[in-house]
């Protein structure tokens, strides 16, 4: 309390509790309210009435989309930790001044424009575009392999977006691993891989989780990768969510989709929440 | 010998993964200074690209109106979310501290179509409650974009403060230094390069935000993401590439000046340390 008085404190508080309960959990109620209404041809396009049609559409119809949308999001999950778990360990042992520039490396992509970033891969990936060319010239393959639309496309973009979220994460309890510990576990034997199995991958775990929901979330969501990479058989919620309210104007029916997203992601969210108080991550 | 080892894997490991991360955006660059309109086929060097997109109204409007919003929306986010910031790391309990905590973490995560849908409902809800917003533009979007780009900023202003001596501000208060002097003195300046960041950080992500944007937009306003959406969901132009270039380098060089600040800033401190 040093340093601050009373009034001040209740400006510090009261002011970002009001801000985002008026705009971040005030909509959400209203999310949920819509989702019940039923669509209607007027400005605004819904009549509130009480109706669970909504939602009954989507468990019939919908369901394939949620499954889609979690299995690539765990799938891009995965694959970033697997990639971004031993960069962040180069990191991590690089030195001093190394690390600094390495990290910086890291988070450059994050402040450069998401949608173009995606947006490089379709000239990469197209039938005519660099790699086929560059299969086609070597002779590896007969005819261009279809790298665009699909569900490699889509997996690809989120590892690709999303790397960054893993690895600082990563980084940050990688470097606070004490050293003497290895240094001990190798002084008495330990052959590398258990000195990795046994102290070093159970200390990042941690670090491991944070990463994980810092990608896992936003992507099972994602609209952006989905259009632009994905095709007709990669349909995602986040993109389902973006039809269903510009293509059809079905308000209702977009808010009972984002209903659904958010319980999904709740209990992601809470054990985030956990996480990231501890870690102090990002 | 197994030292060795294990640094040809991690050399390998950061080499991989960057070049993952970096290649895509050096093809982009190489690629607008194409003369072919084909993204794909080198037909020698050229810059008709960025005249192009010089002539293109289109582009230059829509540039304008992110750079608004952009500017607002960082300013009230930085505001926000340092109080956020200095509620998080000042006051260890107060009522209700888990759900600010929540609110200050979710968005950061959040699917953008639930902030964007969400924020479009509450918009046309409240004015039909209470006439306000009358219509969605520019203002509508500023809101949208402070309000999730605030949790970024205090994430910022949250950590600094956690490395941040105190002993400075007591020296102050015990020497008679009124609280809110004591804050805009001493505390205030201290976070500086959080402050900078947060709002740099701001300012890129409104600048690059499309999902939000394209809910809580009206026929008013065309950000540039939006109007950069439209084109490539037609096809990959050289234009965009051209556009991309422009804007990675206006990114780099406002991270690179953020970077020679901060390390102005650590530089001073040290010397004053010593």
């Amino acid at each position: 309390m040093t340093g601050i008085g009373r009034g001040l404190r209740r400006v510090l508080i009261g002011l970002p509790f009001l801000w985002l309960g008026i705009f971040f959990l005030l909509p959400l109620g209203i999310v949920a309210a819509i989702s019940f209404a039923e669509s209607a041809d007027a400005i605004p396009p819904f009549k509130l009435i009480w109706t669970l049609a909504n939602y009954c559409t989507l468990a019939q119809g919908c369901l394939r989309v949620y499954v889609s949308s979690l299995g690539l999001a765990a799938l891009a999950t995965l694959l970033c930790l697997l990639i971004g778990y031993p960069v962040a360990f180069a990191i991590a042992r690089a030195p001093g001044v190394w690390r600094q520039l390495l990290l910086f490396l890291v988070m450059l992509p994050f402040w450069t424009s998401f949608l173009i970033r995606v947006y490089a891969w379709i000239a990469i990936l197209q039938p005519s575009g660099l790699v086929n060319r560059l299969l086609l010239a070597l002779g590896l393959v007969e005819a261009p392999l279809p790298l665009l639309y699909n569900g490699f496309s889509v997996t690809l973009g989120l590892v690709y977006s999303y790397l960054p979220f893993m690895i600082l994460p990563l980084y940050g309890s990688l470097s606070r691993l004490d050293e003497s510990l290895v240094e001990a576990a190798a002084d008495l034997g330990a052959p590398p891989r258990r000195v990795f199995s046994k102290i070093i991958l159970p200390l990042s775990l941690p670090g491991v989780a944070a990463g994980c929901l810092l990608v896992f979330i936003p992507a099972v969501g994602e609209f952006v990768i989905p259009d632009l990479l994905g095709g007709p058989g990669t349909l995602m919620i986040g993109k389902m969510l973006w039809q269903e309210f510009f293509d059809n104007v079905d308000w209702p029916a977009a808010a009972a989709i984002a209903m659904v997203l958010v319980a999904l992601l709740t209990l992601p969210l809470l054990i985030a929440q956990r996480f990231l108080e501890r870690e102090n991550a990002l | 010998m197994t030292a060795r080892r294990g640094g040809t894997f991690r050399m390998f490991a950061l080499l991989f993964g960057f070049a993952f991360l970096y290649l895509p955006i050096a093809l982009l660059v190489v690629y607008s200074f194409n003369f072919s309109r084909l993204v794909t086929v080198w037909g020698g060097f050229s810059t008709r690209w960025y005249a192009a997109l010089l002539d293109n109204d289109k582009y230059r409007d829509a540039a304008l109106t992110s750079f608004e919003i952009a500017v607002m929306a960082a300013t009230i986010a930085l505001v926000v979310g340092t109080c956020a910031g200095f509620a998080m790391n000042r006051f260890g309990r107060f009522r209700g501290r888990l759900l600010f905590g929540f609110m200050l973490m979710a968005p950061l995560v959040v699917p953008e179509v639930i902030l964007g849908l969400s924020l479009l409902l509450l918009f046309v809800a409240a004015q039909g409650f209470i006439g306000w917003p009358a219509s969605r533009g520019i203002v509508t979007v500023t809101i949208a974009h402070a309000t999730f780009t605030s949790c970024f900023v205090a994430v910022l202003v949250r950590a600094q403060l956690a490395g941040f001596d105190r002993a400075l501000e007591e020296a102050a208060l015990d020497l008679g230094a009124r609280p809110l002097t004591v804050l805009w003195r001493i505390t205030l300046p201290g976070i500086s390069p959080a402050l900078v960041s947060g709002w740099l950080l701001a300012f890129t992500l409104s600048l690059d935000d499309l999902v939000v944007a394209s809910f809580v937009s009206g026929p008013s306003a065309t950000t540039l993401p939006m109007a950069v959406y439209s084109s490539v969901r037609i096809g990959v132009t050289p234009e965009i590439n051209a556009l991309a270039t422009v804007f990675l380098g206006i990114v780099f060089m406002m991270v690179a000046l953020a970077g020679w600040l901060m390390a102005r800033q650590e530089r001073r401190r040290r010397a004053a340390a010593t």
